[in-house]
């Protein structure tokens, strides 16, 4: 979705690919979906994971 | 995409105007929401500023200002105001602007845009309510088994909420406006950094929802119990991520007054860009700062988050630390400033309130607040300084001394440009940040050093004059709380400057017509050109940023391994 | 400029300059020396907190405190009688945390080594022992153990410093190191 719009709209160089870093730069959500899931699972699951995982008194 | 964006709104012919300073076409919905957000912002600045003048006083062993109770209050008060509320409305300011009017669009749904101002503001009043009762003091971070009144949780639910509906809008507006062809290729930088900073709020809020909503029903009784090391790990991904919003839009904010003022262009959108990805990847998990001292995490969870992933996310800040300054070196350069190593630097407009508290705000939260936040935040280290007044130090010189001082600097702009008023009282406005700035560096500098010395941060007494057991602090400790009391009535009477200066203006001040905009133009005439040619390989060579951040970097590394020499100094433990 | 789109659609292919890729090296290798740093410190470093933790009652955990308390009493101490309790050296010894008290007050031998166990009655408070400046966070229900090896005969100080209510200043405890027996 995000390329194609690109690619209409940059007319004066029709035939230079985006390179993958620069697509991935330019899509928000993409962007929106690893900035929420690389947190979420290093800190937030892991997290409450060891907090779970802390055994109970001898 | 373009379905989301939809949401609830059918197209709307929206009416724009042309900004005459910058020929950027300005949807007026867009316009009014940002002015109403950063009046409300300022408004909880200036009640949680006012909080602070009270802890500081109290704090500040000769005068001892308020009783307990009191202190307990307002310090609570002045962490949900200036933490949470002040700049987060201002955020939700910066990105409608860094959206609909960097991009030229209409703004997505403003309709539900007044909806999440309506429950920011709803939530904001109703948390200050309940505090300002006396039943709620439970500082900004509320730990649990810790019980404030449940109208204190359902006060930041409602807040986060409308934050929540706002950055959503935010991110329909950047849908609209690639369907509307509003802009050609990427979005500028700014916007692009106002992306990281709303990802970041979107990670924010939903850590703030997972715990708040069992907390306040538990404040009500449904829930019997909240586990105390589960609520810290959850609530500081809240909590931490909240002030890592700050840092992506401050930055943004530098970058943006950088041009604005001086014309400057990034070195590169390429290294600018990709540091801001270190941010949207990195910056949030070093919410474990807050737990290197608690039972039972594992020393991997800590090392590991509380590096930002081996310091990942400190990469993407130390790059900004050159590309920043480099931007700015290079335009001035371009402008003829080449003599020496500094020339560019000295007859930087200095006397421009935007200027200078941007430039203030840059070198003070690299050494302040940089330099401190990674030797607080490493795993043993933390084990002198978890909470001593180092901690309000170290942040005072991240929230404060950067994002507040940064905010602060492009309001000087957001006033002409977007409320279209002259800013009154201009020698008080150059100065604000000078003063502000001396007075935050103050209160920083020797918060740290009280608590380098081992002084409590939220104490009342630390005289513990009515305590069973009988203890005193070293003497230079109680001169260090003294001091950070002068300098935070500095402080105070910078945030009072600028309160005076930005209320005045925007109720009272002449207003900024076409024609004035035409005979004072607020930005370079000569920007663009200045700066012609683009990208790292044509900019000019950096001698002055590479020496500034030459000492940037010795200092830190020296300053990072005192601090283990004084942690080697301590009982062992294991 | 940075608040304009880039005016090369390709951005992403421009070259960097040298002093940005020596910076940028410079900064990532600063990194890995901070974070190596901190793992480096397990092995080397004598200041590590302990993970061991255990969930435990709080009233189990008074009454374990209470027994050594029992056992070891040298004397009492101060208007209210607080315990200076003096447990033999490489035993397990126990700090409470409640509103408003660090309780009992300890006696402990220079240079020998402890299992101190600390944990919360009531709400969470924190362990900051002074004029050392070793700071641990305290939570009811939670009980972290740790390996301490009290250096420098003296008076030591416990001052709470996580906020806990409206008597949080005055929650002092103590902590007396003597010379080993």
């Amino acid at each position: 979705m995000t390329d194609t719009g690109q690619d209409t709209r940059a007319s004066d160089q029709p035939a230079e690919r985006v390179p993958f870093m620069q697509r991935l730069l330019d899509n928000p959500f993409l962007l929106l979906f690893l900035g929420v899931a690389v947190p979420a699972v290093l800190y937030l699951m892991w997290g409450i994971m060891e907090v779970a995982q802390i055994p109970i008194a001898p | 995409m373009a379905s989301i964006a939809d949401t609830g709104t059918l197209p709307r012919a929206a009416e724009f105007r042309t900004c005459p300073d910058t020929g950027l076409k300005i949807d007026l919905a867009a316009e009014k929401l940002i002015r109403w957000n950063a009046v409300v912002a300022v408004v909880f600045l200036a009640i949680g500023g006012f909080f602070g003048l009270l802890v500081a006083l109290t704090r500040w062993p000769a005068v001892h200002l308020l009783p307990a109770e009191w202190f307990y209050l307002a310090l609570t008060a002045h962490g949900a105001d200036v933490l949470l509320f002040w700049v987060i409305f201002f955020e939700i300011a910066i990105l409608y602007f860094a959206s609909a009017v960097l991009l030229n669009s209409r703004l997505a749904a403003p309709r539900i845009a007044w909806l999440g101002f309506w429950l920011m503001l709803a939530g904001a009043l109703l948390a200050n309510v309940a505090v300002l009762q006396g039943e709620s003091s439970v500082m900004f971070t509320s730990y649990v088994p810790m019980q404030a009144a449940p109208h204190f949780y359902l006060g930041l639910i409602l807040f986060a909420v409308g934050a929540l509906v706002a950055v959503a809008v935010f991110f329909g507006t950047l849908v609209i406006a690639k369907d509307e062809g509003t802009y050609e290729g990427s979005v500028p930088l700014v916007t692009f950094g106002a992306i990281a900073a709303a990802v970041i709020a979107v990670f924010t809020i939903t850590s703030g929802a997972i715990i708040l909503i069992p907390t306040f029903f538990w404040s009500v009784g449904i829930i019997s119990h909240i586990d105390p090391v589960m609520y810290k790990v959850v609530w500081w991904g809240m909590g931490h991520s909240s002030q890592q919003i700050n840092v992506s839009a401050h930055v943004a904010v530098w970058y943006a007054i950088a041009a604005m003022v001086l014309g400057a262009k990034p070195l590169s959108e390429k290294v600018s860009r990709f540091a801001f990805l270190m941010y949207i990847l990195f910056l949030q998990i070093a919410a474990a700062h807050h737990l290197l001292v608690e039972p039972g995490i594992s020393s991997e969870w800590k090392i590991f988050n509380t590096s930002y992933a081996l310091y990942l996310a400190v990469l993407g800040s130390l790059i900004h630390g050159l590309s920043v300054p480099g931007a700015i070196e290079a335009a001035q350069r371009r402008r003829g400033f080449t003599k020496g190593v500094f020339e560019w630097l000295r007859k930087a407009p200095w006397g421009n309130p935007a200027f200078s508290g941007m430039f203030l705000s840059l070198v003070m939260f690299g050494f302040l607040g940089g330099i401190s936040g990674v030797v607080l935040g490493s795993e043993q280290i933390n084990l002198i300084l978890h909470n001593t007044m180092y901690v309000p130090g170290h942040f005072h010189g991240t929230v404060v001394a950067g994002t507040t001082l940064a905010f602060m600097a492009i309001t000087y702009l957001v006033v002409p440009l977007i409320f279209r008023r002259e800013i009154m009282f201009k020698k008080v406005a150059q100065w604000q940040p000078y003063v502000f700035g001396l007075g935050v560096a103050g209160i920083s500098l020797f918060m740290m050093g009280a608590g380098t010395l081992g002084v409590s941060r939220r104490h009342w007494d630390i005289t513990f004059s009515d305590a069973p057991v009988a203890f005193d602090y070293p003497g230079t400790a109680f001169l260090m709380m003294g001091l950070n009391g002068v300098f935070g009535v500095l402080a105070a009477l910078g945030g009072l400057m600028y309160i005076v200066v930005v209320v005045w203006s925007v109720f009272f001040g002449e207003r900024r017509t076409e024609e004035k905009a035409r005979s004072e133009p607020l930005l370079p005439q000569d920007g663009a050109a200045a700066v012609a040619t683009y990208g790292s390989e044509g900019t000019l060579k950096l001698p002055g940023t590479i020496t500034l951040v030459a000492v940037f970097f010795v200092a830190f590394v020296l300053y990072y391994f005192v601090n283990w020499k004084f942690l080697s100094e301590v009982w062992p433990l294991s | 400029m940075a608040i304009h789109p880039p005016e090369k659609r390709i951005w992403w292919n421009e070259p960097l300059e040298r002093s940005e890729v020596t910076w940028i090296t410079i900064a990532f290798i600063w990194g890995l020396v901070m974070f190596f740093t901190m793992v480096f410190w397990h092995f080397t470093g004598e200041q590590n907190l302990s993970n061991e933790a255990y969930r435990i009652h709080p009233e189990t955990f008074a009454e374990r405190t209470e027994a050594m308390a029992d056992q070891y009493t040298v004397r009492e101490e101060g208007d209210t009688g607080i315990p200076v309790v003096h447990p033999p050296p490489g035993s397990d010894v126990y700090m409470l945390a409640r509103l408003w008290e660090w309780w009992p007050i300890l006696e402990l031998e220079e240079g020998k080594d402890y299992r101190l166990h600390l944990s919360s009655m009531d709400w969470q408070h924190g362990f900051s022992l002074q004029p050392e400046n070793i700071n641990i966070q305290v939570h009811p229900g939670y009980e972290l153990v740790l390996t301490l090896t009290p250096e420098g005969v003296g008076e030591y100080w416990v001052v709470c410093n996580e906020f806990c209510g409206i008597g949080h200043h005055q929650m002092v405890g103590k902590i007396y190191v003597v010379e080993a027996k």
